[in-house]
């Protein structure tokens, strides 16, 4: 463990320590319909994250007294698997996990078409099987790609990323070193035109910090954006007459 | 069904109200109600704070104990922050463990205390590694009437303000008062349409699209955010409600924290 005291060198040479540039992601890939059961899927890497994401839906709701006579609920349950961190977690939803899972199902929930559906639930899971900070964006971009795939009426896709401070430098997508002892953490989601649905921040920001930060993560999600369009066209694009497509795994890296 | 029908007419209501600049109790858009703290009710608890915020009414105690420090941090205090959202503060709250509206609540109002270093968490400690003090904010709503977030914040500082660390009953020398370095102060707005409405009643905010809570710090930073309920919000928006978060927190800390 890095002692307390002890000033860590985020940067050298302008690069942080993994030689990214401050406004730089980290790789992403992703792979669509992953799963055989589900009717959505999507796995996907940032950096050292690596979650999947399925959606079962619409379908009936249980309880039933849960069922909304105007829409379809969603539900969104996000879980981290007790190896996916340093110390092992303990299984089962904690405090946290169910923050994370109510503010992102509200960063989904406005572009799914609800109301085409009464009385059912769209069910998002997200499993996280290993964690290095940035793993509630990396679930929403997951789900956002899996409700595309099990063809959920949609108006756009919505992507997520983060900004966060470091050294008194506002960074791009922090990873898990950058995310502890740094200052400042901003996870959002917006959809292609930049309407935000999910934003929360902790640290310490003035104003004009929060404005860089949250420049700098829309610019990542727009990048974001791009690389979920690709690998859904690249993997709906062949379909044959037939509805099914090729077995081929479409993956995008940056 | 009665409910949704019912949300759709008041929503039409207080839209039509909000297109004339008006609220249906009369307030500015930036307006808050009328907020009344009360310090050192609860003589069993540490600290203790009761907000009223409108109709809304929180009360907030401090429980402060010795305990064990979390291995990664052993010469570091504990905060916990828990929220009960117990039935009789209104007719949708139900019994049971707290639900996810109660668990955010706790834990934007935990972020305020916490991201703000408003607690040095150092300064609680006994015996590194073995012993630190252990500090439990609850939150405990009594009435609901919109703008739990805000209330509880503020209930949850004001508690800690007034909190003694009691050492002597523990045989860890004299009580004394709980340090308190910074004044954080959370304020909400909704969005309706195209305005921003701050510290929302119940109706209001079960009409809006979005709300965000904005956490300042007594200089004037930011130090916790949350934007909750499913709805779009433009970066424009977010910024005009943190000018405007500013102001109102600085006038509620000048107002009712200042020692």
């Amino acid at each position: 463990m890095i002692g307390m005291d002890e000033k860590l060198s985020f940067f050298k040479d302008g690069l942080r320590l993994d030689g990214r540039l401050p406004d730089e992601l980290r790789p992403i890939k992703v792979e669509v319909g992953v799963l055989a059961r589900a009717d959505g899927s999507c796995y996907m890497e940032m950096g050292e994250n690596k979650v999947i994401a399925a959606v079962y839906g619409p379908r009936e709701v249980h309880p039933r007294h849960l069922q909304e006579v105007t829409r379809a609920i969603v539900r969104y349950r996000y879980n981290m698997a007790s190896f996916s961190v340093e110390e092992r977690k303990r299984p089962g939803p904690d405090r946290r996990s169910y923050e994370v899972s109510k503010v992102s199902r509200e960063a989904l929930e406005p572009v799914i078409l609800t109301s085409y559906f009464p009385r059912s639930v769209v069910d998002v899971f997200v499993e996280v099987l290993q964690a290095d900070a940035g793993t509630r964006t990396a679930g929403i971009n997951a789900a956002s790609v899996a409700l595309a795939d099990a063809g959920i009426p949609m108006r756009s896709l919505i992507s997520s990323c983060a900004a966060g401070k470091v050294d008194g430098e506002i960074v791009l997508d922090p990873m898990k070193l950058e995310d502890n002892f740094g200052e400042a953490d901003v996870p959002i989601a917006m959809n292609p035109s930049g309407e935000i649905t999910l934003l929360q921040m902790d640290g310490r920001l003035s104003k004009e910090e929060l404005q860089r930060a949250l420049e700098l993560a829309k610019a990542g999600c727009q990048q974001i954006y791009e690389i979920q369009r690709k690998v859904l066209i690249d993997r709906y694009s062949h379909m044959d007459d037939m509805g099914s497509c090729d077995e081929v795994v479409a993956e995008e890296e940056i | 069904m009665s409910d949704v029908v019912m949300a759709e007419i008041r929503k039409d209501y207080l839209y039509h109200l909000m297109l004339k600049g008006e609220r249906a109790d009369g307030r500015a858009f930036d307006e808050y109600r009328e907020i009344s703290l009360e310090t050192g009710l609860i003589r069993k608890a540490d600290g203790s704070a009761l907000v009223r915020l409108g109709k809304t009414t929180v009360m907030v105690g401090v429980k402060i104990q010795p305990g064990e420090p979390f291995s990664d941090t052993p010469n570091k205090g504990v905060i916990i922050t828990n929220a009960e959202l117990v039935p009789l503060a209104s007719p949708s709250f139900e019994p049971g463990p707290p639900n996810e509206v109660g668990i955010e609540l706790a834990r934007v109002v935990d972020r305020g205390v916490r991201e703000s270093g408003a607690i040095d968490l150092e300064s609680l400690c006994i015996t590194p590694g073995e012993k630190v003090w252990i500090v439990f904010i609850d939150v405990h709503i009594l009435d609901d009437c919109g703008n739990l977030m805000d209330a509880s914040s503020l209930g949850a500082i004001a508690a800690l303000m007034t909190a003694t660390v009691p050492a002597a009953q523990y045989a860890l020398g004299e009580d004394y008062p709980l340090p308190v370095k910074d004044v954080p102060v959370a304020t909400t707005a909704v969005e309706f349409g195209d305005s921003v409405i701050f510290d929302p009643d119940t109706d209001e905010e079960s009409v809006a699209d979005t709300k965000l809570t904005v956490i300042t710090t007594a200089d004037g930073s930011i130090c916790g955010m949350q934007k909750s309920r499913p709805g779009f919000i433009s970066q424009d928006q977010i910024y005009r409600i943190v000018d405007i978060a500013c102001e109102r927190a600085k006038e509620i800390r000048e107002k009712f924290l200042e020692v």
